[in-house]
């Protein structure tokens, strides 16, 4: 036997999740590692399954509504909005223009909160403690105003089919208007702090990477494909509600590393302000909700809808059998699909790598596992 | 809620109580005398009244940085800290303790235990008995070593094994991967941590510690050295395992590391002495750049001078904490890369450049001459290349987005009515 026999080496394998700080909830990955490389990733889901879809089945068409709210638990209101507008299609219900810029604005603004907690938690993934104290309490005004809408900080509801529960407070413009100056001004701060910041840069740059053709065929969506150099957004390619009327910019990156999936978030902010800022110059007195049964009752049928959540291309497939509860309702979740493109994106990473490429897809796991 | 005079009262007893502790130490000191020939009992008795008293003070200084840091992390993130438990949140620490005290002390089945236990106190102990050798003023140490420096360093290198044994007994493999990196990170920055203080040696002329405060009664080595205090200073940063060198404990990868199966009083010993040895790494450079209890308009008594020591401490602390509130974590390669590419040459280089500086016999502004242009000349080729980059990234990633326009005019009251 030779010295070299005698000391062979086996890769150990290191159990990353379901309890760990930097899984963002019960995400389980077992790494493979060599010493600090990672050699191989085998991504475990299914800890938060509690049958999302199936009960809908079970549940009358406003009842789904309160189910979508828990899917993608930090960007609520876009769940909402998407099976809303698939129930809507099926019925050929049109909601009224007021009602549209109310549903474009909350979902704006919680694509803002939803991006502001991706940049803090990803701070903290890199082992920066301070950008997750700005992005909170700039999301934590975003909750407020939600509440002050709503009635609730996270479970809204509110969002209904053929338009929203009710109108807005007479003082929203005004205050989403302050909203929005101080919400930039926070983005701003965290921006500068960390963006350009040396080591941030040294731990995110050529990390991760992801070319288009991978990209596209593992259906990575949102920022994600966007960093990659694909102009991809529905809220462009297939607009919906409001989005036709308004003038936006879709970032894109050039490299599709960890970098510029975080600057795109960035960047997207600054652009959901202004969305915000040009809905409610364009707001108009009227109906907030269609003149259409108490009851939703579509006819049989089915349809697919998708729009742009904050975290990629959300999909709602809505069958219809002529009842008031969905025959079936699948959604295609962005968080669960990008989660596909973890692997390609794992070659040549180091255990350090692998928490800031898992933090960079931001996925949220009530939406992977529904 | 206490009124506001209770609760001065109480921190002004907080602050006479850390006065106490000096003063009792240094009480403690004198019984100590000189070193006896013979050791009898009463010898013994004096070096445990000492130590105790040295163990108590240290211990008070450490959990006081405890308190600064989240003040501190609490102000610079928009949060105010802790503010229920005492004046100020100040007995905050106090109560932690207690609680870390009274929980359970679990081992993992599968570990060492034996070494398991040992590992802490073999991280603690180096960290405290480093204080038998650093003065806190011009006669309050407990023993003024001709070889101070070096017995510093000698003795503080040992705590790696603590943590490596720490890692290992725990039998858990973030333990033993916190284990082997702080194995890693330590080692290498010792290197560049010593080339630092050796510039200092060098210019004093004396490794005690002491000598070294005299040395610098009319310039602090800050002024001097700028260098080696930019190499100690990062280093050190390493030694004690600050952000950004977090690396063998970061929450987010290995989830602390060696210490993720301690609990209760054997995780609160890793604690205190990781609090320890970032008083250390200040107490060392206020000692050795910032002047100690030197001060620039004339002598001072014995008391406004261990204030004036204390104060610098404490300031280096801020910085460290200031650092941490800053930066990210970097990853274990990158920090390799800096610590070997970067900080030992430019230690090699301060180390070289006052050889020379020395051989020549130059006037002494020169070291400071040509430690700025080291450190500038790094400094301004980083900043230069890096600002550049991030204009022209941000202009070329704001030029990439793609604009969109609306597509459809918005319909105007006429055309609504149509």
């Amino acid at each position: 036997m030779t010295t070299e026999q005698a000391y062979d080496t086996v890769d150990m394998m290191l159990n990353m999740g379901p309890q760990h700080p930097a899984t963002h909830g019960v995400f389980r990955m077992v790494l493979t590692v060599d010493g600090e490389r990672v050699v191989d990733v085998t991504p475990h889901i299914g800890y938060l399954h509690r049958g999302s879809e199936k009960l809908a089945e079970n549940e009358s068409y406003g009842q789904v509504i309160t189910l979508f709210d828990r899917l993608d638990y930090v960007s609520n209101l876009n769940n909402e909005l998407i099976f809303c507008r698939a129930a809507e299609r099926l019925m050929g219900i049109d909601p009224p223009e007021r009602g549209q810029y109310i549903r474009v604005v909350l979902a704006e603004l919680n694509r803002l909160a939803s991006h502001l907690l991706f940049i803090g938690t990803y701070a903290i993934d890199l082992g920066a403690m301070t950008p997750i104290m700005y992005g909170f309490r700039e999301r934590e005004r975003i909750q407020n105003m939600f509440e002050s809408v709503t009635g609730a900080r996270m479970m809204h509801n509110f969002i209904r089919i053929g338009g929203v529960k009710e109108d807005v407070p007479p003082d929203f413009v005004p205050r989403v208007r302050a909203l929005a100056d101080d919400v930039e001004r926070g983005v701003e701060e965290v921006d500068r702090l960390l963006t350009f910041n040396e080591v941030f840069l040294a731990r995110t740059r050529g990390i991760g990477v992801i070319d288009v053709p991978t990209a596209l065929s593992c259906g990575l969506t949102g920022p994600g494909l966007r960093a990659s150099g694909v102009a991809y957004d529905v809220r462009k390619d297939y607009p919906y509600e409001v989005y036709p009327y308004l003038s936006y910019k879709v970032p894109v990156g050039e490299n599709g590393d960890c970098w510029d999936r975080y600057y795109m978030r960035v960047l997207e902010c600054y652009e959901s302000l202004s969305m915000v800022r040009q809905c409610l110059d364009q707001m108009e007195e009227g109906p907030v909700m269609a003149q259409m049964r108490r009851i939703a009752r579509p006819p049989k049928g089915e349809v697919y809808v998708h729009g742009e959540n904050p975290r990629g291309d959300i999909g709602v497939f809505l069958v219809s059998d002529g009842t008031d509860k969905p025959y079936r309702v699948k959604v295609r979740p962005p968080s669960f699909c990008n989660l596909v493109a973890l692997r390609p994106m794992m070659r040549d990473a180091y255990i350090a790598d692998a928490v800031a490429i898992l933090g960079s897809l931001d996925i949220v796991l009530g939406e992977v596992d529904r | 809620m206490r009124s506001k005079p209770v609760q001065l009262a109480i921190a002004a007893v907080l602050l006479v109580g850390v006065g106490v502790l000096v003063a009792v130490f240094t009480i403690a000191l004198a019984l100590l005398g000189e070193p006896a020939d013979e050791v009898t009992l009463l010898t013994v008795g004096k070096i445990v009244i000492a130590l105790f008293a040295l163990l108590t003070l240290i211990t008070t200084l450490g959990i006081s940085l405890v308190w600064l840091e989240r003040k501190q992390l609490g102000r610079m993130q928009g949060r105010v800290g802790p503010t229920r438990v005492g004046p100020f949140g100040l007995l905050q620490v106090v109560a932690d303790g207690i609680k870390l005290l009274m929980k359970e002390d679990v081992a993992p089945g599968s570990s060492s235990r034996a070494i398991f236990y040992v590992a802490p106190l073999l991280v603690f102990v180096p960290s405290f008995v480093v204080w038998l050798t650093i003065p806190i003023g011009q006669d309050l140490v407990v023993r003024s070593l001709d070889l101070g420096v070096f017995f510093f360093i000698a003795v503080s290198v040992l705590s790696i094994v603590g943590l490596i044994l720490a890692g290992w007994s725990s039998n858990s493999k973030y333990a033993i991967l916190g284990g082997f990196r702080s194995a890693a990170q330590l080692v290498s920055y010792e290197i560049p941590l010593i080339l630092g203080v050796l510039s200092v040696v060098m210019v004093a002329d004396s490794m005690r510690f002491t000598d070294v405060v005299d040395a610098q009664a009319t310039v602090p080595y800050i002024a001097l050295l700028p260098l080696a205090f930019a190499v100690f200073f990062i280093s050190g940063l390493a030694e004690v395992g600050r952000t950004p060198f977090d690396i063998y404990f970061a929450e987010s990868e290995v989830v602390g590391g060696p210490f993720v199966e301690y609990s209760g009083a054997h995780w609160a010993i890793f604690f205190l002495a990781e609090y320890v040895n970032t008083f250390v790494v200040a107490a060392l450079g206020a000692l050795l750049f910032l002047g100690g209890w030197v001060w620039p308009f004339g002598e001072v008594g014995q008391v406004p001078a261990v204030a004036i020591f204390l104060g610098k401490t404490y300031f280096l602390a801020v910085v460290i904490f200031w650092v941490r509130a800053t930066l990210p974590r970097l990853r274990i390669d990158q920090l390799m890369n800096v610590g070997w590419k970067l900080l030992i040459p430019l230690g090699f280089a301060s180390v070289i450049l006052i050889a020379v500086q020395r051989f020549y016999d130059w006037p002494e502004w020169t070291l400071t001459v040509m430690s700025l242009v080291a450190i500038g000349a790094a400094a301004w080729v980083q900043l230069r290349l890096q600002r550049r980059d991030v204009v022209a990234t941000a202009e070329r990633y704001a030029q990439r987005a793609v604009a969109v326009q609306p597509s459809r005019r918005r319909p105007g009251p006429e055309n609504q009515q149509a």
